[in-house]
């Protein structure tokens, strides 16, 4: 499925003062089945373009369009993984699975099948029966990611899902989910403010300005997969991203970057 | 386990009880621990009691007032307290008003209770609301508002609508603050039903019944009585305990 951000803004008011301006002018395709990381500097508005997108909060102006046809509130299309905190404590793992399910009126026992099988691909499928604080931070965002999967979305929305967890955990999820987009082929726009991780995950990497958000540039990360964190290729993507977040100054005229061969 | 220290004071205070009462030899001052097991251990009897029935009777009678007082305080307090954790328009339109009530005790409530409702039942269950209704009130904002804005977000990005926002996140989010307020709040109900028994023209309560054995100079009956009230608080106290650890473990057990 095909996700068309169009000229997108963002303002927020501030009483007696000018309003902010978060995003300004957003414009980005993200193909079916794409991974596409969004990436800036703190500030830069880039999980509130994911909070637009997910219909948490309204654009200023802009449109967003999922094959052609326009959203203006949540769809059942999308499903957004956050940085941490999401699962209910008051629930088991599997009955956190099972939330989104029940949204849609699922019977139980169905939807239990359908939690289970997601529970399964992120490894937890033992775990069904405890509760979130029994799991590791890295456990419990598997956890999000299948409560996310299991009401089969078209794309995922990822908020910096890995942010809260140590380098290791990091890693290993980063694989992990590659691996899980690799059989669900989902279509992902994935929002970090790790270079490694946007390198490491996507097909494409948008670089946004500091405050207002603008799409600096889109850089172009399509290396064979799995991606070795220590290749030169991948050294080479990385330090063009980095140079790109490292300079100042507005947008250039060619908005797609090949970073050059070596 | 507990340690023995912990028993250790209270055997104490009896030893010591019995021998000042042996000593002061006065039983309206001190009676005997003798003269109080006794009404004790007939708590179905009527004669223990002056014949203002029997301890059972009478805590049955305080129980019934605050159980209706403390019932009609939630069922107000909890839907109020959700709307107004939930709206700011709701929340500052009540609270200058609720923060002005609030610190009023609940017995000076007394006489305008007569004035408005008589001498009787409502009047009592009138005291006990008041003194229920506050810290269930409060609690339930504090719970709604503790719940945290990703559930909420998490819901509403899998297609919850409204109501199932109300049922399947506020609601279990808040429930374990909810119950800490109903716990206080029956704590307090409990305080005030005894007070509120020695209102003229009640003939029948844990509270009227430790007057009348002061009336009648019975300080044994007193002392039985209090113990009563005593138990039966911290009974229901720990009921609320275990239903708090049997049903919102995970609130403390939550990084």
């Amino acid at each position: 499925m095909t996700l068309e951000i169009l000229n997108l803004s963002k303002e927020f008011p501030v009483p007696g003062q000018p309003p902010i301006q978060a995003l300004s002018g957003i414009t980005l395709t993200v193909g079916d089945k794409e991974f596409v990381s969004v990436l800036g500097p703190s500030g830069c508005g880039k999980t509130t373009l994911l909070r637009i997108v997910a219909g948490l909060e309204t654009a200023t102006s802009g449109s967003i369009t999922l094959d052609g046809e326009s959203i203006d509130r949540r769809s059942s299309q999308m499903a957004m993984i956050f940085q941490e905190y999401s699962l209910y404590p008051w629930r088991t793992i599997i009955d956190n699975v099972t939330f989104g399910l029940e949204m849609q009126n699922i019977e139980e026992r169905p939807a239990r099948e359908v939690a289970l099988e997601y529970l399964h691909l992120v490894g937890l499928d033992e775990f069904a029966n405890r509760y979130p604080y029994e799991l590791s931070g890295g456990m419990r965002q598997r956890v999000a990611v299948a409560r996310a999967m299991a009401i089969e979305p078209r794309i995922l929305l990822m908020d910096e899902p890995f942010g809260a967890l140590d380098a290791q955990t990091r890693n290993m999820l980063q694989k992990e989910l590659l691996e899980i987009w690799e059989k669900t082929r989902k279509t992902v726009l994935f929002v970090t403010h790790s270079v490694d991780e946007a390198v490491y995950l996507s097909d494409r990497i948008v670089v946004l300005t500091a405050r207002p958000g603008r799409i600096r540039k889109i850089v172009d990360s399509s290396l064979e997969r799995p991606r070795n964190r220590t290749s030169p290729e991948f050294a080479r993507i990385r330090r063009c991203v980095l140079d790109l977040i490292n300079e100042s100054g507005q947008p250039k005229e060619d908005l797609i970057v090949h970073p050059p061969s070596l | 386990m507990r340690s023995p220290l912990t028993l250790l004071l209270p055997v104490l205070l009896i030893v010591g009880w019995e021998v000042a009462a042996y000593f002061i030899d006065n039983p309206f001052i001190l009676p005997s621990l003798t003269t109080v097991i006794p009404i004790l251990l007939h708590p179905f009897s009527s004669e223990y009691t002056l014949g203002s029935g029997s301890l059972v009777d009478n805590a049955a009678a305080s129980l019934f007032r605050v159980a209706s007082g403390f019932l009609l305080a939630a069922v107000i307090a909890i839907p109020l307290g959700i709307g107004m954790g939930r709206s700011h328009f709701l929340h500052d339109f009540l609270d200058s008003t609720i923060e002005l009530l609030r610190p009023i005790p609940p017995l000076a409530w007394v006489p305008l209770a007569l004035a408005w409702f008589k001498i009787g039942f409502v009047s009592i269950v009138f005291i006990i609301f008041i003194g229920a209704f506050f810290p269930i009130l409060l609690n339930t904002i504090d719970g709604v508002k503790s719940v945290k804005k990703t559930w909420i977000e998490v819901a509403e990005t899998l297609g919850a609508r409204e109501r199932d926002v109300l049922s399947k996140v506020i609601l279990p989010g808040s429930a374990p603050t909810v119950w800490t307020g109903l716990r206080v709040g029956f704590g307090i109900a409990w305080m005030c039903v005894v007070a509120a028994e020695w209102l003229p023209g009640i003939s029948r309560g844990l509270g009227y019944l430790i007057l009348y054995a002061y009336n009648f100079g019975q300080t044994n009956l007193i002392i039985a009585g209090m113990v009563v009230i005593g138990v039966i608080g911290i009974l229901i106290d720990q009921i609320f305990r275990a239903g708090e650890k049997r049903w919102f473990s995970w609130r403390s057990l939550e990084r």
